[in-house]
């Protein structure tokens, strides 16, 4: 029997998908070990209480709020040291936080406080004696590592949507705290939000490639590439040959054979037929989509999904559908 | 300003990886190496700010074995002053016993700033940067897209999922560089000869034990033939909850 | 590509790192337009500062004139990479490096060094070199061009250039004269000319099928009148052109197997993911033999020039050892790339791929700079002791 700590993500008085994932897989993890407890910690501007309700229906049992002003925007270094403090305290056998970006940001603070390390970025977990067992992708993917974390707790940050919520209602008890240093002594602070902002990225990096081909019919269509690229939130823009020969978009963007060469996590291919020449370009790509006219087209050969029709009436759609899985993560 | 970068060995990631015979690792035959892509920004942002800032210092260090030293010099070559390569058998798959080292190193070295690539891409941790900012109780801007800085403070600015927040902090501090941050520039040709008269120490790791070890090391299960999902817009939810929960990448 | 002979363990880590580096660059910079320009017919003018910050240009020359100061196995490695971009870039930085640069750093003054090199390292000044007249392509020494030296010191030039690499962007012309109205090649002398100087004219010879992202022009001078120090005063006699030749055909040796590597290495690709038959054609004999032929050539061809980079490095080399590597080479890399562009079926013809521009390239390069007969020639003569060329 063990107790297990979550680390529930709010932004803006809002839970994040990314909190009920946590939650649910510290309930899954407390259930394995023979019914211990789930414990989350949700700290916020005041009035964050009301959330914790919702906590409970993923399957915590003890919801641990911390109201303070000078938590309204994130507030690392007073969650770290409050963390770190509750989950000593608590005697948890792990603590789950997201590797969103606050996750990441908090998690390696927390272990560091404690002494213990950490394993990011998981997918899955299990207990294994004294021990979690985690797999982790690593080298952009192509890897599956098994990592055994055997220092206690054992902290890890999972993977956004690794591992789907799943309900488990019950009435969560609410203790209120207090942070442990104060939000005003921290020697970094969130001066600014910036609400659906997001650098742009280079076709090299991004982990989201949405490239578009002659099936975009013009130049003025690739507005709804980039409207696709900017719902993802970390894409960026790319091109077939055909494409940048037209004069639609910049060279540098072109993927293929003499283009770039491209294996992001994601590649949602646009109006592209799949000529050899650019399948050269992106075919590493650790899950590619294609939607296309031509059912017979080559793209469909190498694709993992795919959507047969016109791509001019089923971007609109597919973004607004992006914009709103993206806001609940 | 004194600028420590702290940056790691890793293979292309191009490159189609195959697992070694122990089971714990990629085999290493015929990989090509380099630093870390992020890191290479960092130790580009850090010559930047001296070059625009006035004298200062850029310092390099990796941890590992002798085979570290060729990412040394080529921070050195694209312009960082001097090297430290702690010495290690391995690098430990622990976040927090590199971390440990590199604290120890950089504990009485005076400097404003340490940067760090926001993870490294091989093993995707992303636990270093923000460990060794908290073993050195220094404040920590992690995956920054843009940095300002300016008597004595850093402003950054960090990309969340479909947001940002713009950060504030006193120096020293630690700073983990993200996209959006310079390029790493080529090693100029000079640069490489003078390189080679640049100092480059080597000093043993003070590592400490670990509580994070790999078991095993696999390649993902082979792609599952593709299929399609349905025609026309009526399609794009189910493809939307493939991409969620199955593919995993939204 | 594949270092099947681990030929970089005989590379030290300076080596390893100049080459790492001009070969980002290629990938970044160059690979993604040099399809577009060589259609355009255009030499891609905006990567002349990023090469010079780079350092490539006369990168073998001391650091005393504003260059990197390598050994010559270094510089070779450069060419190797600019060449498995294109020919033509390599052309340009070969022309830049060894047919200007040297030229005024072993024949010129130490007034002229100065005033030149630091700039033309720096890409600030771009050179050419005029030495092959129309009809006086492999028999340099019959040129027509003549200089005359006037009562006030001053030179006044009359004649033409062919084949000019980098002609119509060039500030200045290295161009090889006769003197005095002497017809014997020992009179023959280097002349620095600014090409604003009135009476130079340079224009560019069309309908190239080869080459086409590189400039080539036609030189004319009228009547050009030269200040004293216009003279390059150690050069004497038709050596010393041919002594910058043996510099050029070094680095022409190692570029030729970048141009070789960069087909493989697509025609390598391209056999792997290319599928006739239900297999990649990679899985047929005729293409593995193909590849298999390729690669042995071009490894023969890396370790002929890296022995010589270690012999002109230790002072050691000689001008019939530069014969035997670009005779060898470049004859290889042409078969490399005709077979790699075969392979690669009807892509082959496409731009999109390099094999066919390779292969155009390679021809020129197989010509200039001493004919692939004219090395054998050299070569016969080392050999007999008999000279076969007249």
């Amino acid at each position: 029997m063990a107790n297990i700590f979550a680390f529930a993500e709010s932004r803006g008085g809002a839970l994040r998908r990314v909190a009920f994932e946590t939650v649910s897989a510290a309930r899954a993890l407390a259930d394995a070990s023979g019914g211990g407890e789930v414990h989350a910690l949700l700290a916020g501007a005041a009035g964050v209480a009301a959330l914790a309700a919702e906590l409970g229906k993923y399957g915590a049992d003890v919801v641990i709020v911390v109201e303070h002003a000078g938590l309204a925007n994130t507030n690392v270094e007073a969650l770290a040291a409050t963390a770190a403090e509750r989950i000593k305290s608590g005697g948890y056998r792990a603590a789950i936080f997201s590797a969103s970006a606050q996750g990441r940001d908090l998690a390696p603070r927390v272990a560091a406080k404690l002494g213990v390390s950490m394993a990011g970025d998981v997918t899955t977990l299990e207990l294994a004696g004294d021990a979690l067992v985690v797999t982790h992708p690593a080298y952009a993917g192509k890897v599956i590592a098994t990592l055994k974390l055997t220092g206690s707790p054992a902290i890890v940050t999972l993977r956004p949507g690794a591992r789907a919520a799943v309900e488990a209602a019950r009435e969560a008890r609410v203790e209120s705290a207090q942070p442990v240093s104060d939000p005003a002594a921290s020697k970094l602070v969130v001066k600014e939000m910036v609400v659906g902002g997001g650098a742009k990225l280079d076709i090299g990096d991004a982990p989201v490639i949405v490239s578009g081909g002659r099936g975009l019919k013009s130049a003025e269509n690739f507005k709804l590439v980039e409207d696709l690229a900017a719902a993802f939130g970390n894409a960026a823009v790319g091109a077939t040959r055909a494409v940048t020969d037209d004069g639609w978009r910049p060279h540098s963007d072109q993927i293929g054979q003499t283009g770039r060469q491209v294996s992001p996590e994601l590649y949602v291919a646009l109006g592209i037929s799949g000529a050899i020449q650019h399948v050269a370009g992106m075919r590493n790509s650790r899950t590619i989509v294609a939607i296309n006219k031509d059912k017979d087209a080559p793209i469909f050969k190498v694709a993992d999904y795919g959507i047969v029709g016109d791509v001019i009436e089923i971007l609109p759609v597919l973004t607004a559908a992006v914009k709103e899985a993206r806001s609940k993560g | 300003m004194k600028i420590a970068v702290c940056i790691k060995r890793v293979p292309d990631m191009e490159t189609r990886f195959k697992i070694a015979a122990s089971g714990t690792a990629v085999d290493e035959a015929g990989l090509k190496y380099d630093m870390s892509d992020f890191d290479g920004y960092a130790v580009e942002t850090a010559l930047q700010l001296n070059e625009k800032q006035g004298p200062g210092e850029t310092v390099v260090i990796s941890l590992g074995p002798d085979v570290v030293q060729e990412q040394l010099r080529k921070a050195l070559s694209m312009g960082a002053d001097r090297a430290v390569q702690l010495k290690a058998d391995r690098v430990p798959t622990d976040g927090l016993s590199i971390a440990g080292a590199l604290a120890a190193e950089l504990k009485d070295g005076g400097y404003d700033l340490i940067f760090f690539g926001r993870q490294a891409v091989d093993s995707a941790n992303a636990t270093v940067g923000p460990m060794t900012a908290e073993l050195l109780g220094l404040p920590c801007a992690t995956a920054v897209s843009t940095l300002d800085i300016a008597n004595g403070r850093g402003t950054a600015r960090r990309d969340l999922e479909g947001a940002a927040e713009i950060v504030e902090f006193a120096l020293p501090a630690v700073v983990t560089i993200d996209e959006g941050m310079p390029r790493a520039r080529y090693p100029s040709l000079k640069g490489i000869m003078a390189a080679k008269k640049k100092p480059l120490e080597v000093k043993p790791a003070q590592l400490g034990a670990e509580s994070l070890t790999l078991e095993k090391m696999e390649l993902p299960p082979e792609r599952a033939a593709g299929r399609i999902v349905g025609e026309g817009p009526g399609a794009v939810p189910e493809l939307v909850r493939l991409l969620h929960t199955e593919a995993k990448v939204l | 590509m594949q270092d099947l002979f681990d030929i970089d363990s005989a590379l030290s880590e300076e080596e390893r790192a100049v080459r790492a580096s001009v070969r980002q660059f290629v990938d970044e910079r160059i690979l993604p337009i040099i399809g577009d320009c060589y259609i355009e017919g255009r030499f891609p003018k905006e990567i002349i500062p990023g090469l010079a910050e780079l350092g490539v240009l006369g990168a073998n020359l001391p650091e005393e004139y504003g260059c990197a100061g390598l050994n010559n196995v270094a510089y070779g490695l450069i060419m190797q990479e600019l060449e498995r971009g294109d020919s033509g870039i390599r052309s340009f930085a070969s022309v830049q490096g060894a047919l200007v640069m040297y030229p005024i750093f072993a024949f010129g003054s130490e007034e002229q060094k100065k005033e030149y090199l630091p700039k033309m390292a720096a890409g600030e000044i771009i050179g050419c070199f005029g030495l092959t007249e129309s009809d006086y392509g492999s028999n340099p020494s019959g040129m027509i061009t003549m200089a005359n030296e006037q009562a006030d010191g001053s030179w006044v030039l009359n004649g033409g250039k062919m084949w000019i690499t980098n002609g119509s962007q060039a500030k200045i012309a290295i161009v090889w004269a006769k003197t005095n109205g002497d017809p014997s090649d020992k009179s023959i002398r280097g002349f620095i000319v600014p090409t604003n100087t009135p009476g130079f004219t340079a224009k560019d010879q069309k309908g190239k099928l080869s080459l086409r992202a590189s400039d080539t022009s036609e030189l004319v001078f009228q009547d050009v009148r030269l200040p004293k120090d216009a003279i390059l005063p150690k050069s004497g006699g038709i050596k010393s052109p041919l002594m910058c030749l043996t510099q050029a055909r070094y680095g022409i040796s190692w570029g030729v197997i970048g141009a070789a590597m960069a087909c493989y290495e697509e025609a390598l690709d391209y056999s792997k993911s290319r599928v006739m038959f239900g297999k990649a054609i990679g899985g047929f004999q005729l293409q593995q033999q193909r590849l298999a032929i390729m690669l042995t050539e071009i490894v023969k061809a890396q370790l002929v020039s890296l022995h010589l980079g270690r012999l002109k490095d230790s002072g050691k080399f000689t001008p019939q050892q530069v014969s035997f590597a670009k005779r060898n080479n470049c004859d290889i890399a042409t078969n490399v790339a005709r077979e790699a562009r075969r392979l690669l079926g009807a892509n082959g013809i496409l731009a999109e791929y390099g094999a066919m521009r390779h292969m155009a390239n390679l021809e020129s390069v197989y010509t200039y700079e001493g004919t692939h007969d004219i090395h054998t020639l050299i070569l016969g003569q080392a050999v007999t002791g008999l000279s076969a060329f007249t």
